[in-house]
């Protein structure tokens, strides 16, 4: 059961052959195989929401994907936000708005918001808080944390428009 | 003292020269944290490195008979499993210097030797090639255990029918009476009114969302081992590490990556880190351990449960004559490295009268242990509780003489400063009367009385008014009378070839934004662009000795020594050019633009970088009298009894007859920290710490069973509140600055949590005004607010 699988994994446009235990966990994969270490690890059962991905362009806790299942999926980490060191326009508002201090659970949160935002491009400030109520963060008290996106949402409204 | 909303972010203090102090520049941190490229303790990897994991005990006291690592050591990929008795290290042993009367030492083992203390308690360490492979031979452990009853709360602890540690039969580690002063009885006997609250607070995890971890390796070139660990306390750890292995200091190296988060669990050292560093030396391998969820929940260092009985005499006035108060904390299994288990009750009996004049005060504080999970000083320390004690107390006089429960405060609280109070501690300058008088403008001017008294909801308003001791120096840390006593702070700067700047602190940033704000201070004393400046913590190779980040200490002593340090290389740079620039050091000064101008003669100047070139690089056109290099270095210690931050937190809550649940329909927080170096971090300070105070003032709590089993091991059971609990909180600053530390600043990352649990109880109270129900234990479950709305 232990036996290893060879699987190819499409992470951030790039495809990587990687030899895993199936039991073994996409975050794990992710950051450990790939050393792809922004997707971090808060509990390891589904709540914190810290090691959040996109997986064909959902939010997935990837503590609770085996590798072996993303096979063929796309998959985007926190490193494909930025474009050659240049922050996205989430990240910006992120920092702009101090809606992170210690960073831990902040790859989590801006993988969450892309895939809330991608999802539901209309959503209220009230809909985002709700959305993002998936993640724990310790740091900020979430109030910044919803304004950054809120205000990436209304900016990506008026760019739509 | 200037009222202003945080958003106005400009310049508003010079500290010194002040362009930076005062403005929400962008935080350094953020491209590394945002874009996946910070490097947290489970991010290291070393060639070679295996990995670790705790076998931990099942029962939460008792003998152990047997440990048996055979049928481990045979799981494939497990490399190699040790006990106490093959590591053979040094005990964990954190003393205060007071009578046997007063303290009783015991000692942490590494590893449980003879007995378990609690469930989760670590018995022995697993070393695989991966930590897949590590929880398959921690499976494979056979431990067993003779059970004993266990202690699991006061009553049992006090009964002493089980005995946690044989030194302490009665399980109390600490009893300290500190004051008894004049009058107090006879206080009590002229009372107009005498009021008793019992306040409790369950026991709460701290939670940094980043549990923790070390990463141990040992250099066979540099003889030295190198643990990388996620520590608010490096040096701590580091001496500790020595003392536990038996080794010279030298031979340790402790260095800090990024962490997230620690809010106090992180500032005692762990016996897992140590256990880590032996096995990296004695392997002479890599080895990593990193806490998982459930360890972090049930054998992490958890916090906050204590009890007051706290008895208060009152005028016909409603003036305070005399407070009578009984402490107990329930400190889990072990005295924790380096405060020891007198911290709680010990801050809480020196600082309990808080921001109001009592005229007599008595005081005892016990710290029991029981078989529990041990405690470490978490965001605030004891101060959450105190806070509540003493303001249900005035609430409840307040009720019990018909006053208004803002206007009581008014009559008690300190507005004269500085203020020595009955309880021998001088208080700086602060905004206490001020603070409590804006909050409840706030709330009245925005109409929530009126919605309170509309009486068709149950919305109750609830206020809290308090201080909070922040640059505890080496003096007001001697008083609690540590033989580990924390102060000072050091700082070394150094400017480059090319007139940028490196220094050095002590302190330990792990999320309160050290790296923006230290080069905030040192920019504004060079006259440099603050991305000039690069802030280097965490490593104690760099730094002679630190004592890290707590007790919101960073920026008042920690940010003092960096100031300092800089102005001490501003001088030498002065003293460089005015050389070069054949004139008198008088006649020159920094020109807040990166260089050094003649004063009498503007147009001649010379860049730093020039002056930088001849210190280094042709230092034969240094003056005689100047060493080369420019580098400058410098100590801060807070005189006397520290400084004092201040805040009233005003709460407006709804009760919800359907549920039970609390929701929070307005949060004001006005504050006092001094000078603000970065408005926006002061104000994130603020929410974040508020957010954690909610937590334990409605959802967080770990309890345990009668046989001492925990009840929260995943966030299933330890409910940490998310975007939809926590309200939007509105902050005023208000700026008193502090005399005697070297920018003017305070100190802020720990009032949010310290306001919070009192201001939201104070609130849910009211809303419960007419059921004749009151609470004073937190946290506040639903159904106890049903109960009440029911009725009997």
């Amino acid at each position: 059961m232990n036996d290893p699988h060879l699987l190819t994994l499409t992470v951030n446009d790039t495809e990587h052959e990687v030899v895993v235990e199936p039991r073994r966990t996409l975050a794990d994969v992710v950051r450990h195989d790939l050393r792809l270490t922004g997707t971090h690890v808060g509990c390891e059962h589904g709540v914190c929401g810290a090691c959040t991905v996109l997986l064909d362009g959902a939010p997935v806790r990837a503590c609770l994907v085996f590798a072996v299942q993303a096979e063929g999926a796309d998959v985007r980490t926190v490193e494909s936000l930025d474009h050659d060191g240049a922050l996205s326009d989430l990240q910006q508002a992120f920092s702009d708005h101090h809606g992170l201090q210690c960073g831990f659970c902040t790859p989590g949160f801006l993988m969450l918001a892309e895939g809330v935002l991608g999802e539901q491009p209309d959503a209220s400030r009230e809909d985002l808080r709700e959305a993002l109520s998936a993640n724990l963060c310790r740091c900020t008290g979430y109030q910044t944390i919803v304004d950054a996106v809120h205000a990436t949402a209304c900016s990506r409204r008026e760019a739509r428009a | 003292m200037t009222a202003t909303e945080p958003s106005t972010a400009g310049p508003r203090f010079d500290g010194r020269r002040g362009r930076w102090v005062g403005a929400s520049v962008p935080r350094h941190e953020d491209p590394r944290l945002l874009t996946g490229r910070g490097r947290f303790v489970d991010d290291i990897a070393l060639p070679g490195m295996l990995h670790a994991g705790f076998v931990r005990s099942t029962v939460a006291h008792g003998h152990l008979t047997r440990v048996d690592l055979t049928a481990v050591r045979a799981v494939p990929g497990v490399v190699a499993a040790y006990d106490a008795a093959d590591l053979a290290l040094g005990d964990v042993v954190a003393l205060l210097d007071r009578p046997a009367e007063e303290f009783t030492p015991t000692a942490m083992p590494v590893l449980a030797r003879g007995k378990v203390r609690f469930v989760g308690e670590p018995v022995a360490i697993v070393i695989a090639r991966d930590p897949y492979a590590v929880e398959d031979g921690i499976e494979a452990a056979v431990v067993e255990i003779d059970a004993l009853d266990a202690v699991v709360d006061e009553e049992t602890a006090l009964r002493a029918s089980a005995t946690v540690h044989d030194e302490a039969p009665d399980n109390v580690l600490l009893d300290v009476s500190m004051f008894d002063t004049p009058g107090v009885d006879a206080a009590f006997a002229d009372a107009a009114l005498t009021v008793e609250v019992t306040t409790r607070s369950g026991r709460q995890n701290a939670l940094p969302l980043e549990t923790r971890g070390a990463v141990a390796s040992w250099d066979a070139r540099d003889d030295q081992l190198l643990v990388q660990t996620c520590s608010q306390v490096p040096h701590q750890v580091r001496t500790l590490v020595a003392r536990c292995l038996d080794v010279p200091e030298r031979t340790v190296r402790v260095t800090v990556p990024d962490m997230g988060g620690g809010f106090g669990q992180k500032c005692v050292v762990g016996r897992e880190e140590i256990a880590v560093a032996a096995v990296a030396r004695r392997l002479h391998r890599p080895v990593k351990w990193i806490e998982d969820r459930r360890e972090a929940l049930t054998a992490g260092f958890l916090a906050r449960e204590q009890r007051y009985r706290t008895r208060a005499a009152f005028d016909a006035d409603g003036r305070i004559t005399a407070l009578d108060v009984d402490v107990v904390c329930d400190m889990g299994a072990y005295s924790c490295y380096p405060f020891t288990a007198g911290i709680e009750p010990l801050m809480a009996s020196a600082e309990l009268p808080s921001v109001y004049r009592v005229p007599a005060y008595r005081v005892r504080g016990r710290a029991l242990t029981s078989n529990k999970a041990p405690t470490a000083p978490y965001r605030g320390v004891s101060r959450p509780q105190y806070v509540v004690a003493i303001e249900r107390v005035m609430e409840r006089a307040a009720r019990e003489l018909g006053l208004d429960p803002v206007e009581i405060r008014r009559r008690n609280v300190v507005t004269e400063f500085p203020y020595t109070g009955v309880n021998a501690v001088t208080y700086d300058p602060g905004t206490y009367r001020e603070s409590l008088d804006l909050a409840e403008a706030t709330i009245r001017d925005e109409g929530w009385y009126d919605v309170r008294d509309a009486g068709d909801r149950h919305v109750g308003i609830g206020y809290c008014c308090f201080s909070e001791r922040t640059g505890y120096g080496s003096e007001a840390f001697a008083k609690r009378r540590m033989t580990v006593v924390p102060g000072f702070d050091l700082s070394e700067i150094r400017m480059d070839t090319t007139g940028a700047v490196v220094v050095t602190s002590g302190t330990m940033n792990h999320g309160q934004s050290h790296e923006t704000t230290f080069a905030q201070i040192v920019a504004d004393r060079l006259g440099i662009d603050p991305g000039r400046v690069k802030l280097r913590q965490g490593d104690t190779e760099r730094i002679a000795y630190g004592w890290g980040t707590f007790a919101s200490r960073s920026v008042t002593i920690g940010g003092s020594a960096v100031a300092l340090a800089a102005e001490r290389l501003g001088e030498r740079l002065r003293h460089i050019a005015a050389h070069l620039l054949d004139t008198r050091p008088e006649n020159v000064d920094l020109d807040g633009d990166g260089g050094v101008v003649v004063l009498d003669d503007p147009a001649r100047r010379l860049s730093y970088e020039d002056i930088a070139d001849v210190a280094y690089l042709r230092s034969h056109l240094l003056p005689k009298d100047v060493e080369p290099a420019l580098t400058a270095t410098a100590s801060f210690d807070v005189p006397g009894d520290g400084t004092f931050s201040n805040a009233t937190h005003a709460v407006v809550v709804e009760a919800d007859p359907g549920t039970g649940a609390i929701r929070i329909l307005r949060y004001v927080c006005v504050e006092d920290c001094g000078v603000v170096i970065h408005p926006q971090v002061v104000d994130g300070q603020c929410r974040g710490g508020i957010a954690q105070g909610i937590a334990g003032a409605l959802f967080e709590e770990v309890t345990y069973d009668a046989h001492g089993e925990p009840s929260a091991a995943s966030f299933i059971d330890y409910l940490v509140p998310t975007a939809t609990e926590i309200p939007h909180v509105s902050i005023t600053h208000l700026e008193t600055p502090c005399a005697f530390t070297e920018n003017g600043a305070k100190g802020a990352g720990e009032g949010g949590t310290i306001g919070a649990p009192a201001a939201v109880l104070n609130a849910v109270n009211d809303a419960l005004r007419h059921t004749g129900v009151e609470l004073d234990t937190t946290p506040i479950h639903p159904r106890t607010v049903l109960d009440a709305l029911e009725g009997p």
